[in-house]
């Protein structure tokens, strides 16, 4: 895949569907291009069957919880009297109630479905993204129709963040337990789980009851700024083992 | 008139040929399948949200136990997806080595795929033979790394360490002494490309022994051919990768097309299905192990001629030396804040793919700048594979179904992740 077969695909996916398809800027030769759930099924097959496009293959589909993009529990820039934050005071996933957690602006829908797409006879990748509209009860039509192998993907999905797909023949549970209660891949479902299982010998049975060990985070989650790289690439560079 | 209905059959989850634990629902007419509803998940781990709470370096080994049969090729999928994140490049040594130990795990997973199979379908003696070869090259993942099977080698960089100069040697033991010791370890004396070289050379002649025991036999074609045939366009719809699109005769590889690691550089032939039945996805895999063993052979004259440095040496990704920790202030910061928070990875998203034994094996990574993912996504290929389970098995009888699995190269640590 060359950069200009990517800028190709996007200039032909502009030309193709307008407005319908927001393009973003491609990065390291990856097209990604975010729709509506109402356009999905439409432009789904468009790309599979249109001779331009051919994306015979659907790669993968899988959720993802943008809550919490872009927050971290360590304050590294603001010092109070008392120094640094420690950092201890955990924030992230399991060590808070993240309902009463201020919302990120920048990311007004917490649920998405991504989709990979593959074209065999252009040898090109396309990520498709559909944020749900309701976030209480987040849906997206079904891509099974179009292409057999989403019926697991989205089964997995559902599974995982509780996203369902509309028209989907046979919407289960797949990869956690029989009985599983909630979905487990949400930011708000806490690391360790909510509930526990062992073996009561009184009942001479598995009962399943509440967690008992205390949810801990042995790294806490930082964002530096520094992290673009720049300043350690320069610092290899002039690395005085190596000049 | 007695009436007859069908009846429902439970294949697993404890089952020899279910390869781990496959709970397979199978709605029988007779002995003919009229519909298989796998259930999977009973391996879940939650790899995925593990990752999320951990440091980036910090998940490399859960990688190694996805497909606990080829391990390094999931590692580099997951350590090129921070790379392209970062903007680094492994240097080019580090590549050669990645793209070794890639065909070694090839190798290591056809290995365990044949063996099985033919187990499952009642060949006891490939198994054998085929164990004997993967013990060698455990050992080689053993030298290199300090683990025979979970390596955690790849490192976001490079690998962790350069190949070593000498391999281990058996020991002295009631079953192995004297002469017998000195021939066992006639090829470990050298280093390790020796003994991975004096591999390459014997390997050719073991394949031929596999096939001296399969290919022609009678029992193992009246159990494949016309088994389990997918059509290429049945291929392409239920996202088939690897070795079952290429027996239905798709010429499909990302070696080749989507080159990575120095897989471009590599002079190696892409073995082609015709028929798309168990029998030609077996002939595919066969001609792969003599391939991985030509780009083996390739990559060991490179290391052998070009010495140099296997990872980066920007140390807010790699750790620095041991040596330098000792006279450097700057070094011991950089190794204390490496293996405490870890490092940062810019704001964006990436798709890497890398073909796996098993077919394209992708890590979907989102960051959103911190020093842990914010989501990573496995794409396993025997998900998608069993996926298609039903469409593929209705209509066959009971005993192709094993069949079927078998060629399916069923792993579940990555199917239920």
């Amino acid at each position: 895949m060359t950069d200009t077969q990517n800028t190709s695909l996007a200039a032909r996916l502009a030309a193709r569907f307008g407005d319908t398809l927001s393009l973003l800027p491609a990065r390291g030769g990856e097209t990604t291009a975010e729709l509506t759930a109402a356009d999905l099924i439409s432009v789904a097959t468009a790309l599979r069957d249109e001779p331009e496009f051919r994306f015979e293959q659907l790669i993968d589909v899988c959720g993802v919880d943008y809550l919490g993009y872009g927050q971290d529990e360590w304050a590294t820039e603001t010092v109070t009297a008392t120094g640094f934050s420690r950092g201890v005071e955990g924030q992230a996933m399991g060590r808070f109630s993240w309902a009463e957690r201020p919302r990120d602006a920048n990311m007004p829908r917490r649920f998405a479905v991504v989709v990979h797409l593959l074209s065999l006879a252009h040898n090109r990748r396309l990520r498709l993204r559909v944020f749900c509209d309701d976030d209480t009860l987040p849906m997206v039509p079904s891509l099974t129709g179009i292409w057999p192998v989403a019926n697991w993907f989205e089964r997995e999905t559902f599974d995982l963040y509780g996203i369902l797909f509309d028209g989907h023949p046979d919407l289960r549970r797949i990869l956690t337990d029989y009985g599983f209660v909630g979905h487990p891949f949400r930011k708000d479902f806490p690391l360790i789980g909510n509930v526990e299982v062992r073996y009561d010998a009184e009942q001479q049975r598995v009962v399943y009851q509440p967690v008992t060990i205390e949810p801990r985070v042995l790294v806490p989650r930082v964002i530096r700024d520094d992290a673009d790289l720049i300043q350690a690439n320069a610092e290899a560079a002039d690395d005085w083992r190596h000049n | 008139m007695q009436e007859i209905r069908n009846y429902t059959m439970n294949f697993g989850p404890q089952h020899p040929a279910a390869h781990g634990v496959l709970r397979l629902v199978l709605e029988m007419d007779g002995e003919t399948v009229v519909r298989a509803d796998p259930h999977v998940g009973l391996l879940h781990r939650g790899t995925e949200k593990l990752a999320e709470s951990k440091p980036f370096n910090q998940s490399i080994g859960y990688m190694d136990r996805l497909d606990y049969v080829s391990m390094m090729c999931n590692e580099h999928a997951y350590v090129r997806a921070i790379e392209t994140l970062l903007g680094i490049e492994a240097p080019e040594r580090a590549q050669y080595i990645r793209t070794m130990f890639d065909e070694i795990t090839r190798i290591l997973n056809h290995l365990m795929w044949i063996g099985s199979n033919a187990l499952d379908l009642g060949a006891m003696a490939v198994f054998l033979y085929a164990f004997r070869e993967r013990e060698e090259l455990m050992d080689v993942y053993e030298a290199v790394s300090g683990a025979r099977m979970h390596a955690t080698y790849y490192r976001p960089g490079g690998v962790y360490r350069d190949l070593p100069d000498r391999m281990p040697q058996y020991k002295e033991s009631p079953w192995h002494k004297g002469a017998d010791l000195k021939r066992i370890n006639s090829a470990r004396e050298g280093s390790m490309l020796d003994f991975i070289e004096e591999f390459t050379r014997i390997f050719p002649g073991r394949v031929d022994e596999y096939e001296d025991l399969l290919t022609t036999n009678r029992i193992w074609k009246q159990r494949t051919v016309g088994i389990g045939v997918i059509s290429p366009e049945k291929a392409k719809a239920w996202g088939m990768t690897g070795a079952m699109l290429r027996g239905s005769g798709v010429e499909w590889d990302l070696r080749k097309k989507q080159p990575y690691a120095k897989y471009a550089e590599m002079d190696f032939d892409i073995p082609v299905g015709v028929n798309g039945d168990c029998y030609d996805r077996y002939l595919v895999r066969v001609e792969e192990m003599r391939q991985s063993n030509r780009i083996i052979k390739q990559c060991v004259d490179w290391l052998r001629a070009n010495p140099g440095p296997v990872m980066v040496t920007n140390f807010k990704v790699a750790p620095p030396s041991r040596a330098e920790m000792k006279e450097s202030m700057e070094a011991l910061i950089h190794h204390f804040k490496l293996f405490t928070e870890g490092y940062g990875v810019p704001a964006g998203e990436t798709y890497c793919a890398v073909e796996a034994p098993k077919g394209e094996f992708g890590c979907y990574l989102v960051s959103d700048g911190a020093n842990k993912p914010f989501r990573v996504h496995l794409r396993a290929p025997g998900f998608a594979h069993l996926s298609s389970m039903d469409a593929t098995v209705s209509g066959h009888m009971l005993a192709d179904v094993v069949a079927m699995i078998g060629t399916y190269d069923l792993v579940f640590g990555e199917v239920d992740r």
